[in-house]
C-alpha cells in the first residue's frame, strides 16, 4: 500500500513542463476549428484550437467576450431573471436611431427606429432623455415623426466647426440609453437546474452594482480582465477553467495537473504572461535559449551590449553546447571516493 | 586506462569587440580584395590568406601549423579607412546620443539603455519613404523625415535642457538603419564615435554597459573582424572552377571600396566624393552583417540571388541556431519504411539485417570479455566487430586482412565496436514527435527483409500506420544511455499515456474483434481448438471444460489473466463485465473495456513486465480467434432490406415536408425568430437540426435493417473499426453536407448550381445527399459533397500548421520547468512555479488509477 502510494508520486527532476506542454499541444491536431454559438448572445465564439491559442497568447480581449451572471436567490425565476437581463443589457443611441448630420445647416438629426426600439423595449422618451443628456444643447422634438434635431453652437457663440459637429454626432451615436456599459445582449439561460444570465461583453463592476446580481458568482472568459479586477489568483483559476473547458468540449482528456502547471506557469510572475516571444519565452534566463527560439539577432546584440553571462541553466543552452540537460537523470551526479592509490597518483 | 578529460562549460559571456581587441586577435591584416592567384595558391593578405587557416587538403596553416582538419581557423581583420556604424547597434547609438549632453558630457537619462532602446522601437516612424531602389547605396533615403512631434516642437521653439549644465540639448534624429542627424545635420560616424567615447565609465555603467566588455564607442567599427576561411569555405565545381562563399564576396566588396576610399583621401579628393564612398563602405559593411536590413536594398549575387550574410546564417528555422545547434545530426541511426509483424513482442523492433550489420555498439574490452571480443574480431559472418578503438584512441578497421593482427594485439581498455544483435536496445521514433511516447526503447530483433518491423499494438503512441510510413532508429552508445533507455524508455513502461493515464498501447481493430468473439457468451471451442489457441501463447495445460465437452471462450480468456484479479467494468455495450479471481464471469470484452480498465489495472497492479506478456498473449490469441472465426464485409453487408429502404424513404419524405413547411413559414414570416438571430438564420438552424434528426432516425433504421449480426455494425459497436455513421452513409444516405457548419450556399445568385432555380431552399438544393455511397451520388450531390470534403481538407492543413506552432511555443515556454526532490516545480533560474506539483505531487500518468487501487487496497486493510 505504502509503496503503491509512493510509486504514484512524481520522480524528482521529472521534466513536468515539457510533459504538460506536450499533453496540451499534442491533441491540438485533433481539435476542430469550428466556432461555437451561444444562442442569442454571440455567434462564432472560438472554441477548440483557436480559443486555446487565444488563451495561451494571453490576449487582452478575447475575440468574443462573454459573461455569465448569476443571480441572488430571490431573482432566480425565469421571469425575474429576464427583467434583470433587460436591465443589464446596454442600448446605445445608434441601436435605436439613425444619427445623421446636416452639414449645411449644421444640425444633427436623430431619427427614431421604432421597430428596432420595440424589440429592445426602448421608448422614444428614453431616447430623447439620453440624447439631451449627452448633447447638452437644445433639442427640438418632433413627436409625430419621432425625430430629434440638435443645433449645436460653438464656443463663445461662434458657429460650430464641421469637425466638432462630426465629433458630437459620433459621441451621440455611442451614448448609452440604458444598461451597463460594455454588456451587450443578455439572455437568460437554464443550465444545470439554475437560471442565469449570459451576456456578450464584459463589465464585472457594472454588473455587480445591480442589486439582483450575486456578486460572488460572476464569470467572464476575458482572463486579462479578471486579472485586473480580482487579481492574479483569480486569473490563474480562470485560465485553468478556460483551458479545461476547451479540451472537455472536444472530449480530449488531459490530466488536470498539466493544465494546472500551465496556468501556474503563466501566472508565476504575478501577471498573466503569454507563451510567445513577448511573454515567457522572451524572458527566459539564458541568452542562447532566447536566441534559439525567435528574434535570434536581437537577443545576441543586446547580450553583447550588456556583457551578459549565460550560465547555461536551461535546456536549449546545454543542448547547444553539447552537454547533458539539467533535468531528469541529467541532474543527478555521482560522487565516488577514489581509491587511495589514485589520489596518490594525482599529487 | 584511457583517461577521458571532460571539460564542462559553466558559462558563456557575451561582449563587444574593441578595435584594439580585433587587431590583437587578428592573425592577418587583409588588404587584397582577391582570393587565389593564377596557380590556385592563396594570396598573402588576401581573403583566404593561409594565416586564417586552411580548407584545402595538403596546405598547412601558417598560424598554428595544423592541417585542414586540425586547424580551428583564425580571425583576421580589415582596417577600415573611415569608421562605419555597426547596423545592429543603430537603436543603441540613437538612445545614447539622446542621453548625453554635448557640452558637459553628462548623462541625461534615468533609465538603463535597454529601456531607452525599447522606447526607440516604439517611437520609430513606421514607414520611411525610400526612393525607387536605384543602384544600392543611392537608394538610402537622405531626407530628414519630419515627424509630427518634431513639427510641434519646432513651432514651440522649445528644446530640452541638460539637467546638469542647463545647456540646450540638440535634437537627434535616427534614420534607419545607420544615419543619424543632430539638429537636422547629418552626423558622420567619426563624430558619433567621438560623442560616444566621451561618456564616462560611470555613466556607461548606469546605461547598462560594462565598460570592460562593452564601451559604447565600439559600436562604431574601425577594424572589421574577418571570419576564418573555414567559416566561408569555397567550393570547387565539377568544371574545376572555384566558387566563393557569399561572405567572401561581401568581404571583397568591402576591401575594394575601402581601398578606393583610401586612394581618394590620399589624392585629396573633394569631401563630397569621399562622403559618397564612405557611405558606400557603410552599405557594404551593413549588408555584410545583415542583408535583410529594412530600408536597404539587399546586396545581390551576380545571378540576382540575394547574398546570405551573417544574420541570415543564424536566423530562423534553417539558421545555425535551430538547424545545427538545437538539433544535431547523429550517427548510429537508421531510417526505413515500417511494416507490421504481430508475432513480435510489443517491446521489440524488427531490424533488417543489412541495417544491423551497419549499426554498431561499443564494447569495452575487460579481462572478463577479452576472449569474447577476440572472437568477435575473428568472426567471418554476421555478428562481428567492425572497428577497434585502441587505447591511443586510434580507430582500426577490422577487415579480412587485418583481423588476425588486430585480435592478437587486442588489449584490455580498448573498445570494440560490434554489430547490432538481438537483445540490444534501440530508440525508435516517428515524426512528428508530439509526445514523450513518440520515441520509445525497443529490444532489437534482427530479421530478414528491408523494413523495420513493429507490432501493430505499438502503433497508437507513434500515430503510425503502414501505408508507407518511415521511422527512425537510434542505437545508444554509452552504458549510461543504454541503461536509461532500458529503465525509463521501454515500450512496456509507456503503456499509459502521460497525458491522461489511460492505456495508449492497446489492442486495436481485429484484435478487438477477436477478443469480442472469444469472450462472446455464445462462443465455445472444442478441445482441439482450445488447445490450439492456448498453445500459441505457451499455455500447455488445458483447464477443465466448462460446458460438457466444450470450452467457453471466457474460460480460455481467463487463462491469460492473473488469478487474483478482481474488477468490474462498465462495458460500452451496456453490460457489466465482471472478473473475479482471475475469471471472466460476465460480459464481453470490447475496446473501451480493455484499454480503460483492464490494461490500466494490470499495469498498475502487476507492472510493465506482466503487461508486456499479457499484451503479447492477448493479441496472439485474438488473432487466432479472428482468423478462425473470420470477419469480412461485402456489398451485401451494406444492402438494406427493402422494408428498411422504404422506411428510410419515408423518413426522408417526412423531412422534406417538414423543411418545405419551414420554408413556407419563413416566406410568410410566421416562423418564430430565435433570440439573437435573423429570421434567415433561424430557418437555416432549424433545418440543420431537422436534417441531423433525420440522420439519427435513419441510423436507427439502418442498425435495425442491417441487423446486430452485421460485421460492420459489430465492429462499430465494439469500437474495432468504423462507426454507425459509416454504415449509414454507405447503405442508406450520405445525408446533409455542411460548409462552415451551415448548409452550402455559395456559387451563383441565390443558388448553388447553375441548373437550380434561384431561391429554392429545399433539402436537395442545399446539400442534402439522398443517395448512399453504395448506390452512388448523382452529379449535383457529388459536387456539393466534394465542397464539404474540400473544406475539411483545408481545415486539416491549416490546423496542423497552427497547432504545430502553438506546441513549439508551449514547449519552449515550459521546457525548463522541473520537479525538485521536494516536489516543488521550479524553472531554470530557480523561481518556484508550484509549491507542490499538481497539488498532490502525483505523476499524471499514474495518479488517477493508482488512487483507485490504493483505495481498494485500503479497504482490504480496513476489513482485515
Amino acid at each position: 500500500m505504502a509503496s503503491k502510494k509512493f510509486s504514484s508520486q512524481v520522480a524528482a527532476f521529472e521534466p513536468v513542463g515539457v510533459i504538460a506542454a506536450q499533453s496540451i499541444g499534442e491533441p491540438g491536431t485533433q481539435m476542430t476549428m469550428r466556432t461555437f454559438h451561444y444562442a442569442g448572445v454571440a455567434e462564432h465564439v472560438p472554441t477548440g484550437l483557436p480559443r486555446l491559442i487565444e488563451i495561451v497568447d494571453a490576449k487582452k480581449i478575447p475575440k468574443k467576450p462573454i459573461m455569465d451572471i448569476y443571480l441572488k436567490s430571490d431573482y432566480r425565476t425565469e421571469e425575474k431573471a429576464r427583467d434583470v437581463a433587460y436591465d443589464l443589457e446596454s442600448v446605445a443611441v445608434k441601436d435605436v436611431a439613425n444619427v445623421g448630420d446636416d452639414l449645411e445647416k449644421k444640425k444633427i438629426i436623430v431619427r427614431f427606429k421604432e421597430k428596432d426600439a420595440k424589440e429592445l423595449k426602448v421608448t422614444f422618451k428614453m431616447l430623447r432623455d439620453a440624447v439631451e443628456k449627452a448633447s447638452a444643447f437644445d433639442t427640438s422634438v418632433n413627436d409625430a415623426e419621432k425625430i430629434l434635431t440638435i443645433a449645436p453652437r460653438g464656443k463663445k457663440g461662434l458657429e460650430i466647426t464641421l469637425h466638432a459637429l462630426r465629433r458630437l454626432a459620433n459621441s451621440l451615436r455611442s451614448a448609452l440609453i440604458k444598461g451597463v456599459p460594455g454588456v451587450k445582449r443578455a439572455v437568460v439561460v437554464r443550465e444545470g437546474g439554475e437560471s442565469f444570465i449570459r451576456a456578450s461583453g464584459y463589465n464585472i463592476e457594472g454588473v455587480i452594482a445591480n442589486p439582483a446580481v450575486n456578486p460572488k458568482k460572476v464569470y467572464t472568459n476575458n482572463i486579462k480582465y479578471i486579472e485586473s479586477v480580482y487579481g492574479i489568483e483569480a486569473a490563474r483559476n480562470a485560465i485553468l477553467h478556460e483551458i479545461k473547458q476547451v479540451l472537455d468540449m472536444q472530449k480530449l482528456y488531459v490530466d488536470i495537473r498539466h493544465i494546472m502547471l500551465v496556468s501556474d506557469a503563466l501566472c508565476a510572475e504575478g501577471s498573466v504572461k503569454s507563451v510567445g516571444r513577448h511573454g515567457l519565452s522572451g524572458q527566459k534566463a539564458g541568452v542562447l535559449g532566447r536566441a534559439a527560439f525567435e528574434e535570434t539577432i536581437k537577443h545576441l546584440v543586446n547580450a553583447s551590449v550588456r556583457a551578459t553571462d549565460d550560465a547555461l541553466v536551461g535546456v536549449t543552452e546545454n543542448i547547444i553546447v553539447g552537454q547533458t540537460v539539467p533535468m531528469g537523470t541529467g541532474k543527478i551526479r555521482l560522487m565516488v571516493s577514489m581509491p587511495k592509490k589514485h589520489k596518490a597518483k594525482k599529487e | 586506462m584511457v583517461q577521458e578529460v571532460r571539460k564542462v562549460i559553466e558559462r558563456i559571456k557575451f561582449s563587444m569587440f574593441s578595435p584594439e581587441m580585433v587587431r590583437r586577435m587578428s592573425a592577418a591584416k587583409i588588404t587584397v580584395p582577391d582570393t587565389y592567384d593564377d596557380d590556385g595558391y592563396p594570396i598573402d593578405g588576401g581573403l583566404v590568406d593561409i594565416r586564417l587557416g586552411v580548407v584545402d587538403p595538403g596546405l598547412r596553416c601558417k598560424t598554428c601549423g595544423g592541417r585542414a582538419k586540425e586547424c580551428p581557423g583564425h580571425i583576421g581583420h580589415i582596417e577600415l579607412v573611415r569608421p562605419v556604424v555597426h547596423v545592429e547597434y543603430g537603436k543603441h547609438i540613437y538612445a545614447m546620443l539622446k542621453a548625453i549632453c554635448p557640452s558637459c558630457k553628462k548623462l541625461n537619462a534615468d533609465k538603463p539603455l535597454h529601456a531607452l532602446v525599447e522606447k526607440v522601437e516604439e517611437e520609430a516612424p513606421k514607414e520611411i519613404a525610400v526612393g525607387e531602389a536605384k543602384s544600392a547605396p543611392e537608394a538610402v533615403a537622405k531626407e530628414v523625415p519630419k515627424s509630427k512631434e518634431e513639427k510641434r516642437k519646432e513651432k514651440r521653439g522649445q528644446k530640452k535642457k541638460c539637467q546638469h549644465c542647463g545647456a540646450e540639448l540638440p535634437e537627434f534624429k535616427y534614420l534607419k538603419p545607420t544615419t543619424f542627424y543632430r539638429d537636422r545635420e547629418e552626423l558622420l560616424p567619426t563624430e558619433i564615435r567621438d560623442i560616444l567615447s566621451n561618456i564616462t565609465d560611470d555613466d556607461v555603467r548606469k546605461l547598462g554597459f560594462d565598460p570592460v566588455y562593452s564601451r559604447p564607442e565600439w559600436m562604431v567599427l574601425s577594424a572589421l573582424p574577418v571570419p576564418p576561411v573555414n567559416v566561408r569555405p569555397s567550393i570547387t565545381l565539377e568544371t574545376g572552377e572555384r566558387s566563393e562563399d557569399d561572405l567572401t564576396h561581401k568581404l571583397v566588396d568591402i576591401i575594394r571600396i575601402n581601398q578606393k576610399l583610401e586612394a581618394n583621401i590620399n589624392a585629396g579628393a573633394p569631401q563630397l566624393i569621399i562622403e559618397d564612398l564612405w557611405e558606400l563602405l557603410q552599405y557594404h559593411v551593413t549588408t555584410f552583417f545583415d542583408n535583410e536590413t529594412a530600408n536597404i536594398p539587399p546586396a545581390r549575387h551576380r545571378s540576382g540571388r540575394p547574398l546570405k550574410t551573417l544574420a541570415q546564417r543564424l536566423k530562423g528555422k534553417e539558421g545555425r541556431f535551430r538547424y545545427n545547434l538545437s538539433g544535431k545530426r547523429v550517427n548510429f541511426s537508421a531510417r526505413t519504411v515500417i511494416s507490421p509483424d504481430p508475432m513480435l513482442s510489443i517491446g521489440e523492433v524488427g531490424i533488417p539485417k543489412e541495417a544491423a550489420e551497419e549499426l554498431t555498439v561499443p564494447l569495452s574490452v575487460t579481462d572478463w570479455n577479452l576472449e569474447h571480443c577476440k572472437k568477435l574480431i575473428l568472426a567471418d559472418a554476421y555478428p562481428h566487430a567492425v572497428y577497434v578503438i585502441r587505447q591511443d584512441l586510434k580507430r582500426v578497421k577490422v577487415s579480412e586482412l587485418t583481423k588476425k593482427e588486430v585480435a592478437d594485439n587486442l588489449k584490455v581498455g580498448s573498445i570494440v565496436e560490434r554489430q547490432l544483435v538481438d537483445g540490444d536496445i534501440a530508440l525508435f521514433n516517428r515524426q512528428p514527435s508530439l509526445h514523450r511516447v513518440s520515441m520509445m526503447a525497443h529490444e532489437v530483433r534482427v530479421l530478414p527483409g528491408k523494413t523495420f518491423r513493429l507490432n501493430p499494438t505499438d502503433t497508437p503512441p507513434y500515430n503510425a500506420d503502414f501505408d508507407g510510413d518511415e521511422m527512425n532508429l537510434h542505437v545508444p552508445q554509452s552504458m549510461e544511455a543504454q541503461a536509461e533507455a532500458r529503465i525509463l524508455m521501454k515500450v512496456e513502461d509507456q503503456i499509459l499515456s502521460p497525458r491522461h493515464g489511460h492505456a495508449i498501447i492497446k489492442p486495436q481493430e481485429d484484435y478487438v474483434s477477436g477478443l469480442y468473439f472469444l469472450t462472446h457468451p455464445a462462443s465455445y471451442f472444442t478441445r482441439k481448438e482450445a488447445s490450439k489457441i492456448l498453445y500459441i501463447v505457451d499455455i500447455t495445460e488445458l483447464p477443465k471444460p466448462d460446458k460438457g465437452e466444450l470450452y467457453s471462450g471466457r474460460l480460455l480468456f481467463s487463462q491469460l489473466l492473473p488469478p487474483e484479479l478482481n474488477i468490474k467494468i462498465q462495458s460500452k455495450l451496456g453490460e457489466e463485465i465482471v472478473i473475479r479471481n482471475g475469471k471472466l464471469l460476465k460480459g464481453t470484452i470490447e475496446s473501451k473495456a480493455i484499454e480503460n480498465d483492464l490494461l490500466e489495472q494490470l499495469f498498475i497492479q502487476y507492472g510493465p513486465a506482466y503487461i508486456r506478456k499479457f499484451l503479447d498473449q492477448v493479441t496472439r490469441v485474438a488473432l487466432e480467434v479472428i482468423t478462425a472465426h473470420g470477419l469480412s464485409v461485402s456489398l451485401k453487408s451494406y444492402t438494406l432490406p427493402p422494408k428498411s429502404a422504404e422506411k428510410v424513404k419515408e423518413v426522408e419524405d417526412r423531412m422534406n415536408r417538414e423543411i418545405e413547411n419551414l420554408i413556407l413559414q419563413y416566406r410568410n414570416k410566421t416562423l418564430a425568430r430565435a433570440p439573437g438571430m435573423s429570421l434567415k438564420d433561424t430557418l437555416e438552424n432549424t433545418i440543420m437540426s431537422v436534417t441531423s434528426k433525420t440522420r439519427e432516425e435513419i441510423g436507427k433504421i439502418v442498425e435495425e435493417g442491417l441487423g446486430a449480426e452485421n460485421p460492420s455494425i459489430i465492429m462499430a459497436k465494439i469500437g474495432a473499426r468504423g462507426s454507425l455513421l459509416n454504415a449509414i452513409q454507405m447503405s442508406a444516405s450520405v445525408a446533409q453536407q455542411a460548409i462552415r457548419g451551415k448548409r452550402p450556399s455559395r456559387g451563383y445568385r441565390k443558388r448553388n448550381l447553375t441548373f437550380n432555380f434561384p431561391g429554392i431552399l429545399s433539402a436537395r438544393e442545399r446539400g442534402f445527399v439522398f443517395s448512399s455511397f453504395r448506390k452512388g451520388l448523382s452529379p449535383d450531390e457529388f459536387y456539393l459533397h466534394s465542397m464539404g470534403g474540400r473544406e475539411s481538407l483545408v481545415n486539416t492543413a491549416i490546423r496542423t500548421a497552427r497547432s504545430g506552432y502553438m506546441q513549439r511555443r508551449l514547449i519552449n515556454a515550459f521546457q525548463d520547468l522541473v520537479v525538485y526532490p521536494d516536489k516543488s516545480v521550479r524553472d531554470a533560474s530557480g523561481v518556484i512555479v508550484q509549491f507542490l506539483y499538481g497539488g498532490d505531487g502525483k505523476d499524471a500518468m499514474l495518479a488517477s488509477k493508482a488512487e483507485v487501487s490504493d483505495a481498494a487496497k485500503q479497504d482490504d486493510v480496513d476489513t482485515a
